[in-house]
């Protein structure tokens, strides 16, 4: 993790990536970014609203971050494509932040129009990083079709639940070649310093933050849990054991024998 | 004629092009930051001027917003 994080050939100073949803309002948010010190936001389409005051691309570049378009709200690959497409045309990137839904309670992935939509982008000339269920054999299709990364939930969108299945993610760090992008579920600061100690390349955060109680700190935060548990990984952390392991000398401890007794 | 712009159905001059209905709805000459899809097909910028609408033709105007 001494390297830095590299998607697509682009070197990322930060990995933690932002997303923007849920902030009060757009100076919440730029003392967030600001706070965070993060090199990417996400924003995602809507319909253009004659009323909007101030865009969100302003606020964005007078901070100096990139915007990474999200495909949030699609149900379905056609959707997406489309949206993607858009993204592109408004913003200049090739860069998509590939969301298809399947549930709208849970908000988890539709495997199946996700690889569709996946396929067809790369087709187009995207730079595709999708956000996927914790599944590692859904995670190497993705990998194999030629997604830039892959970005797997720890727990539902804006659940806060945390990282659920350590192991389902773990096992997708080993078999990855391309980043692995914790993107969904972070609830607080040791979610995000655990999914980089298991392994994850970076960690894309919004709800946490922008619905935190003061969410500039928060933003402090979690961008310092980051850096903490890549800096834990590279360290290597001890293995667990199920007994206690002394660590004071067990030689030379002095003998408290009272006479007579 | 008639046409749906973001959901409203709207009365249009009948060689109404795609700038010209940005222009009615506010949008900045230069576009920045907005993408227009004509009936499920995204209209680059470039052709803004040159795209005419037909009738019950269906308009998407989009721009980023907070998200994700």
């Amino acid at each position: 993790m001494a390297e830095p994080l590299r998607i697509a050939g682009r070197e990322l100073g930060s990995r933690l990536i932002l997303g923007t949803g849920g902030f009060e309002n757009h100076d919440v948010l730029a003392a967030a970014v600001a706070a965070a010190d993060v090199e990417l936001c996400t924003v995602a389409i809507r319909r253009l609203d004659p009323e909007a005051r101030g865009s969100i691309l302003d606020v964005l570049g007078a901070v100096g971050v990139d915007v990474l378009p999200n495909t949030a709200g699609c149900y379905t690959a056609r959707d997406a494509i489309l949206t993607a497409q858009l993204a592109r045309e408004a913003l200049q990137t090739d860069w998509i932040k590939l969301e298809v839904i399947g549930d709208d309670r849970t908000l988890l992935p539709d495997a199946v129009e996700l690889v569709s939509a996946a396929e067809a982008l790369i087709d187009d000339g995207f730079v595709v990083l999708p956000y996927t269920t914790d599944d590692p054999v859904l995670a190497r299709r993705l990998e194999d079709i030629g997604c830039a990364a892959v970005m797997p939930l720890g727990s539902p969108i804006g659940s806060g639940m945390g990282i659920c299945n350590a192991y389902n993610l773990s096992i997708i760090v080993e078999q990855c070649s391309v980043p692995v992008v914790l993107d969904a579920g972070v609830g607080t600061a040791s979610d995000a310093a655990l999914a980089l100690e298991l392994g994850c390349d970076a960690v894309l955060c919004a709800s946490a933050i922008s619905r935190a109680h003061d969410p500039v700190e928060m933003a402090r935060a979690i961008a310092l849990a980051v850096q903490a548990g890549a800096l834990a990984r590279d360290a290597g952390r001890i293995p667990r054991r199920r007994y206690a392991e002394a660590s004071s000398p067990t030689e030379g401890l002095p003998a408290f024998e009272v006479p007579g007794s | 004629m008639l046409v749906t712009l973001n959901g409203e159905t709207r009365e249009m001059a009948a060689d109404s092009t795609v700038a010209g209905t940005l222009e009615l709805i506010g949008v900045p000459a230069d576009g920045r930051g907005v993408a227009v899809a004509v009936d499920g097909v995204v209209v680059p910028r470039g052709a803004w001027e040159r795209t005419e609408l037909s009738d019950g033709a269906k308009i998407e105007v989009v721009v980023a917003v907070q998200g994700g």
